[in-house]
């Protein structure tokens, strides 16, 4: 059947921000969604609250609701818009949630809105432990035993059923959050205890273990015609007992025989009918007893999900976009497959290269969590590489994870016979963690047997073997009299990079690379085409790998590589896609062949749709180099474009320019001027602009000099550091001392910084573009909380609020001069503090920044595709009136403009200390959220408010609220507090802070700090675990250890109540709450605003 | 073996491309019809399909012999293939099954093979240029001059014509009982039959005769069969006049039929259409079928190289009249390759891919049903 005719308007509903768990996978699907959807002639309505998707982007949707996925919100949106149906499957499990609940409440009947691509009975099959277990044991699959349990008491009676070890899975919750791995009763308790309150059903599965078994997924499709295809399968490398999501995995799966995986996907198949999943994609994972093959069906997702993402890049099979037209009437015979063209969508992909996965972590950003991997997904992003085997496929992405030492070291090696050592290192692959993988290769470097590798890590033998060679090539590189053609030849092959092969052969990385292109060896391309070479594949979607034939066509047209920023970090994310992923848009459109250079399976910019070619390829000098070199024997090549994808290209830029390759946009020389701290200081110097006090130190004893000599507080941070890595504000020298002595990589080369710290400073964000001639500010953007609050994780509002017009023409002078002063070419981004009526300059960064889509979308200026066409020689005045406004910029918006507030979310509920225990959630200099939402309203309370609701802290409109400030706030809460008590709250304090209340003739209860409380009293933990209070206010003091609310902060963040940890947040908070009284929120579609 | 040190090989075509790699298997030289796979599992049941005889088989999927073998998945009696091309062979068995590693299997039973060349590189060669002959010259043949090697790809047996049932049929008859209580007899011609299909059909209480391809009708006739059943096999089905013939006496019999693969292609020969060459084939798991009757599409498990030549559409009267109606009944949709018969007039199906699969989905298994469901509807005036 082909499309519906009776559907004319669809809502899709995204996943807001990027939390663990759920991240830019689903802006990729949601935009492939949304394309497909306006194609076919349909008028699209999304909402997604995150600014930095491509999907909210204007032009992907008839109305882009930017506002917070909320049932309320999506009802008044439903109300106006009037929506036919309503597709949830595309915005992971935050939209399935979401529709669920529209669903229940009768407002899909209510407005007559069809669900499409979902059936609620369907999803509830799926999800739903209990139902899911009789579903797969009716077509005769296996499921664990288990228990399902809606109360502490059925936990134990459970537990004293199965025995421990015990898997705890809550229900209808997201990346495993809440599950984990049971040894003990204590364990149990406190696992099993959040997950009742996190499952929205209140209900936890109790599951024998399955520890140590092989993991697999199945990727599903299914059509109304009852057809169902099976896209992909992925083996975990690390056995059952770490997440998937935070697990190296495989594609295709490798380890099975033709009867195992026809097993499978027969259970696979039979399962997704019985569930009944009405079209769409959906992901089954299994586990394989290895001694027996027993086969068990661990859990579906009845969406497309972070897998399906990866399962898409690494096919070449679009699930999302497919999905998508499944749900609005095609079947799988009629879609026709886009790489081939000529053969339809109804098959299985057949991969003739293995695609590996491996997720990155971001533990040093949260030093007191538990790095052990368990069933909660603690990863923040992940890197993809393709290669013709499973080896050279795992090297690259180890290379692409761009960490330090992420790469093997082949050259290490232990003394297995000190039985000390063997322990240590048994030990250590028997636990999971981040690293593992390096110890599995230095047990097998070191001579352990790849049968007591395996007995402790219960990683399959095949892909220890598979390490084993690797290792054996570079043992045969670094132990060879000469490096012969022949073995060069081999180590590529093997996959290793020209730093290992130099590091084995103690030689220069430049010279290893000299050599080897004397010497001819260099890789072809081939092309992910769904087919294994069967049909011609008409999409260049590549990757390297040293064999005879490339599959590079040529061409005419001049092209341009675009240069993407890698695996999602904290500090670098899909803000940087977003810019990547306009500037191939806007070269595009001015005619230039556009080529994309990245590794991450997540994002739009991967998208084979994206740009014209793709390369799927880690973003280091040497891969780099050679898609340049294979770009450039294939037509004109206009240069690299390094300035919009964070921090990754940009640190390769000198080294490209160096080699003869030209960088477009922002030249090196530009990068240095901005980021070298002597050299800024000249720029600021000649420009009449003033930085904080600040010096440079190698060791504590200069440290401490400089911070006498400064004045104390000071902030101090590792030098070249993105994200606020390692910052910290230290208040006197025993601090100080604490933190040289644990920042590890203090040397004259990494020298670290010390600056004044600007207490009570408003700190000011600025993004603008520079052509050589012309200065445009795109937006000015004030934070609410005070400097030293990281600006990742501040809240900013845009247009600044409190501002005069004297201080903003000073940071246009001052943008200004530093534009002209560092001479960059397209983006800049400069961070401002205004302490006591001056205004410092906090640093500058020569690139697309964190801000520009947020700026973007609040300005309606699209400043990367700006900055992409600066690149290649435009000017700002040549782009006014196309892209940049005809006259005017992102500084002089007009009253009746409406205001854009950004607000952080922040993970600490994902991790937890060794002994269990919430990680603190206060923010500090150091970035530690992992994505961002935007409120956009016509003031600022009404804007805050759904800024707050956005990032998934309720405000609440009446009810108890506690504080606790410390001593230097507490004159600035006086204000806020009396504000909530006349709106009809009731405050609850700590003894210090209700009497400072009480003098003011605040009338606020007293408790007990837990510390404090006697026998029987109730104290402030004991109140938040029983969700007393539907808002918490800590706000710890300045000098003071902060241990002191951790307690509190940490109750209050497992428990999910809103938390407040700043005095101008909650102020921020009383206005938004004030607007909340009064009024519902309304919504507006950003092409209304426009 | 080893990555370091390997024994040298060369992949020659008869178009004179050559690959250069590392011995795989036993060395020696070989030659035979180049032809790629697609399957991404399933190693074990290629090998021992003996459709894949005369074949020199390249393996697209990079990594081999992962699982090793075992004692259960073999699809024959032996290792069928003239030559086998792999990427990347696996030192390594893992699998519980496993009981050997895939290359002593290899050199036990004398398969030349050749690892560490270009396969997606010449996978594209044979796509665009069509399967052709090729050799596998290992150890002290790989260092024969290029001239020799091609001269001996040139004279190898070329697949069109040929006619090799007879080299893969089984020498003696034997039965495969039935599965339960026994619902029916059929009898099956072996042109190169796998396992996975008289298990199929035993499953569904079908107590399976296996005849030697050669079996003249009159014996056939003489079981009293519910049913017959030509399986699938290598070689030209141009070169099988006498299959063709005894599934004629079988028609006019009334008696069932059912093909898969070369009996499909011996069906369609049997009512008069003709059969072609494919330019490079369908072979892997991954094939998808529509069954025109029910809409639905099957993701099949395919090897084949010829096809049959039937219109695509209403059904047509076949060329030879005698026997009614017939229809095209599933159809590749990647290409509209004639990929099923139906008659409407006799009793009598057939399918050019696998129901059987091994290696591959089972989305078609329920064809085993209808070939039963067909001998359960037989009248009884056109029984024995």
């Amino acid at each position: 059947m082909p499309i519906r005719d009776d559907l004319h308007s669809v809502l899709v509903i995204g996943s807001g921000p990027i939390v663990i768990g759920q991240a830019c996978e689903f802006d990729y699907s949601g935009t492939q969604a949304c394309r497909v959807l306006r194609s076919e002639g349909l008028r699209v309505i999304l909402v997604n609250s995150n600014p930095a998707t491509i999907m909210t982007d204007p032009e992907m949707a008839d109305a882009t609701y930017v506002e917070p996925i909320d049932p309320d919100v999506i009802e008044s949106i439903i109300a106006k818009e009037r929506p036919d149906a309503l597709l949830p499957t595309l915005g992971g499990q935050t939209a399935l949630n979401a529709a669920i609940a529209l669903h229940e409440s009768g407002v899909l009947e209510k407005y007559d809105v069809e669900l499409i691509g979902a059936d609620v009975d369907a999803i509830q099959r799926g999800e739903d432990r209990q139902k899911f277990k009789e579903v797969v044991e009716s077509v005769g699959g296996e499921s664990a035993r288990s228990v399902i349990c809606h109360s502490m008491d059925d936990v134990l009676t459970g537990a004293a059923e199965l025995g421990y070890p015990l898997v705890v899975r809550p229900s209808f919750t997201m990346g495993g959050l809440g599950s984990g791995l049971a040894y003990d009763e204590a364990d149990l308790r406190r696992i099993a205890g959040d997950g009742l309150h996190d499952s929205i059903t209140n209900e936890v599965l109790l599951e024998e273990s399955i520890l140590g078994w092989k993991e697999y997924e199945l990727e599903l499709m299914r059509d109304h015609a009852d057809n169902v295809v099976v896209i992909c399968s992925i083996e975990n490398v690390d056995p059952v007992g770490v997440h998937t999501g935070d697990s190296i995995t495989v594609a295709p799966s490798l380890t099975l025989t033709d009867r195992e995986y026809q097993r499978m996907r027969d259970i696979g198949i039979a399962v997704i009918r019985e569930v009944g999943v009405d079209t769409g994609g959906c992901n089954i994972q299994y586990a394989v007893d290895p001694k027996t093959g027993r086969i068990i069906v661990i859990e579906m997702n009845p969406r497309v999900s972070r897998s399906s993402a990866l399962a898409s890049k690494a096919t070449g099979f679009p699930i999302a976009k497919i999905a998508a037209k499944l749900a609005i009437g095609y079947s799988l015979d009629e879609i026709p497959n886009d790489i081939t063209e000529v053969t339809p969508a109804s098959f299985e992909p057949a991969l003739d290269y293995v695609a590996v996965k491996i997720p990155r972590f971001a533990f040093e950003k949260f030093p007191a969590a538990d790095p052990t991997l368990t069933t909660t997904m603690k990863s923040v992003g992940e890197v993809m590489a393709l290669g013709r085997n499973f080896g050279s496929a795992l090297l690259k992405a180890m290379r692409s994870l761009e960490q330090s030492a992420s790469e093997f070291d082949f050259s290490t090696r232990v003394d297995l016979t000190d039985p000390t050592v063997r322990a240590d290192v048994t030990a250590k692959l028997a636990h999971p963690t981040a690293d593992r993988i390096h110890t599995v290769r230095l047990a097998l470097a070191s001579g352990m047997p790849i049968d007591d590798v395996f007995a402790a890590s219960w990683i399959d033998p095949w892909y220890l073997d598979q390490i084993l060679q690797l290792q054996e090539v570079a043992d045969a590189v670094a132990g060879a009299d000469a490096l012969s053609r022949g073995l060069l030849v081999l180590a590529k092959e093997t996959g290793l990079s020209d730093h290992q092969i130099a590091q084995l052969r103690s030689m220069d990385e430049q010279v290893l690379r000299g050599v080897r292109h004397a010497l001819g060896v260099r890789p072809v391309y081939k092309t992910v085409d769904t087919c294994a070479g069967e049909f011609a594949a008409r999409t260049p979607y590549h990757y390297s790998t040293y064999e005879d034939e490339s599959e590079v066509l040529p061409r005419e047209r001049e092209a341009v590589i675009i240069l993407g920023s890698g695996p999602n970090r904290i500090g670098q994310g899909i803000e940087f896609d977003y810019s990547c992923v306009h500037a191939t848009m806007a070269l595009s459109d001015a005619g230039y062949e556009t080529v994309m250079v990245n590794c991450n399976p997540e994002t739009v910019s991967t998208d084979y749709d994206t740009a014209d070619r793709l390369y799927f390829e880690p973003l280091t000098f040497e891969d780099v180099m050679e898609v340049y070199a294979a770009e450039s024997a294939a037509g004109p090549v206009a240069g690299v474009v390094c300035t919009l994808g964070g921090q990754t290209p940009l640190g390769l830029a000198a080294d490209l320019k160096a080699a003869g390759v030209t960088v477009l946009g922002t030249q090196p020389e530009a990068i240095d001027l901005a980021e070298d701290r002597g050299e800024f200081g000249q720029v600021l110097a000649t420009a009449g602009l003033q930085a904080p006090h600040h010096g440079t130190a190698t060791t504590f004893d200069e440290a401490v000099v400089i911070a006498e000599r400064i004045g104390y507080p000071v902030l101090v941070r590792p030098s070249y550091v993105l994200g606020g890595r390692g910052m910290q504000i230290v208040y006197d020298a025993h601090q100080l001392m604490g933190y040289m002595e644990s920042a590890t990589e203090v040397s004259t080369d990494r020298p670290v910084l010390v600056d004044r710290f600007l207490e009570d400073a408003i700190e000011i964000d600025v993004d603008a573009l520079y052509d050589g001639e012309e200065v445009f500010v795109g937006g000015i953007m004030e934070h609410i909380e005070e400097a030293g609050i990281h600006s990742g994780d501040s809240a900013c509002v845009l247009p600044p609020l409190t501002l005069g017009e004297a201080v903003l023409e000073r940071v246009r002078e001052g943008t200004a001069a530093i534009a002209e002063g560092t001479g960059v070419r397209g983006l800049l981004n400069i961070q401002f503090a205004l302490a006591a009526d001056v205004l410092y300059v906090i640093e500058a960064n020569p690139r697309a920044s964190r801000t520009v889509p947020f700026v973007s979308k609040g300005t309606g200026t699209q400043l990367a595709k700006a900055a992409a066409l600066l690149a290649v020689g435009r000017t700002i005045a040549g782009l006014r009136g196309s892209v940049l406004p005809d006259s005017g910029d992102g500084s002089r918006l007009s009253l009746d403009h409406p205001i854009a507030v950004k607000e952080a979310v922040l993970p600490f509920r994902r991790f937890r200390t060794v002994d269990g225990k919430s990680v603190d959630s206060i923010l500090g200099p150091e970035m530690r959220s992992t994505g961002e939402v935007m409120g956009i309203d016509r003031d600022f309370p009404r804007a805050f408010a759904k800024a707050m609701l956005g990032a998934s802290t309720s405000l609440p409109t009446s009810g108890t609220v506690f504080v606790s400030v410390a001593d230097r706030d507490k004159r600035a809460l006086v204000l806020p507090v009396k504000l909530l008590t006349d709106m009809g709250f009731t405050i609850v304090a700590t003894a210090g802070t209700a009497a400072v209340l009480s003098r003011y003739g605040i009338a606020a209860q007293t408790i007990a700090k837990h510390f404090e409380a006697s026998e029987g009293e109730k104290s402030v933990l004991d109140r938040i675990v029983e969700r007393g209070f539907d808002l918490v206010v800590n706000v710890p003091g300045g000098r003071q250890e902060r241990a002191d609310g951790y307690e509190i902060r940490a109750a209050a963040t497992v428990s999910n109540v809103p938390l407040l940890t700043t005095v101008d947040a909650l102020s921020a908070a009383v206005s938004a709450i004030e607007s909340l009284q009064t009024e519902s929120m309304d919504v507006r579609a950003l092409q209304e605003w426009a | 073996m080893s990555l370091l040190s390997p024994t040298p090989a060369v992949l020659v075509l008869e178009d004179g491309r050559a690959f250069r790699g590392r011995a795989y298997g036993s060395t020696g030289r070989t030659v035979g019809e180049a032809v790629f796979t697609t399957g991404m599992t399933g190693y074990q049941e290629t090998l021992t399909d003996p459709s894949f005889h005369g074949q020199i088989v390249v393996q697209t999927a990079p990594h081999i012999g992962n699982t090793g073998v075992n004692d259960e998945d073999d699809e024959s009696g032996g290792y069928w293939v003239s030559g086998y091309v792999v990427r990347d062979p696996s030192r390594r068995v893992s699998n519980w099954r496993a009981t050997e590693g895939l290359e002593e299997r290899l050199i036990r039973h004398g398969i030349v093979g050749i690892s560490g060349i270009d396969t997606r590189a010449l996978t594209r060669h044979l796509r665009d240029r069509g399967a052709m002959r090729a050799g596998i010259f290992s150890g002290d043949d790989a260092a024969l001059g290029t001239d020799a090697q091609i001269e001996a790809v040139r004279s190898a047996r070329p697949m069109a014509g040929a006619r090799l049932v007879d080299e893969v049929t089984t020498g003696q008859p034997y039965t495969v009982e039935a599965v339960g209580e026994k619902r029916f007899t059929v009898v099956a011609y072996d042109l190169g039959i796998k396992s996975a299909t008289p298990e199929q059909l035993a499953a569904r209480g079908i107590e399976v005769r296996v005849v030697p391809a050669g079996t003249p009708f009159a014996e056939v006739s003489a079981l009293k069969p519910d049913g017959v059943f030509f399986s699938n096999g290598p070689g030209d089905p141009a070169a099988a006049d006498h299959e063709v013939e005894v599934i004629r006496r079988v028609l006019r019999a009334g008696i069932p039929f059912f093909g898969i693969c070369f009996g499909n292609q011996l069906l369609g020969r049997a009512l008069g259409f003709g059969t072609y060459k494919l330019t490079f084939g369908h072979r892997g798991a991954n094939q998808p079928v529509l069954d025109v009757a029910s809409g639905a599409v099957e993701i099949t498990s395919q090897n084949h190289g010829f096809a049959v030549e039937a219109p695509i559409g209403d059904p047509v009267t076949a060329p030879q009249e005698e026997f009614g109606r017939v229809e095209v009944s599933h159809i590749g949709l990647n290409d509209r390759v004639v990929e099923g018969l139906r008659c409407l007039d006799v009793p009598a199906f057939s399918v050019q891919f696998h129901p059987e699969s091994a290696a591959g989905p089972h989305d078609s298994r329920g064809l085993f049903d209808r070939f039963a469901d067909m001998m359960a509807d037989r009248p009884a005036s056109t029984r024995a």
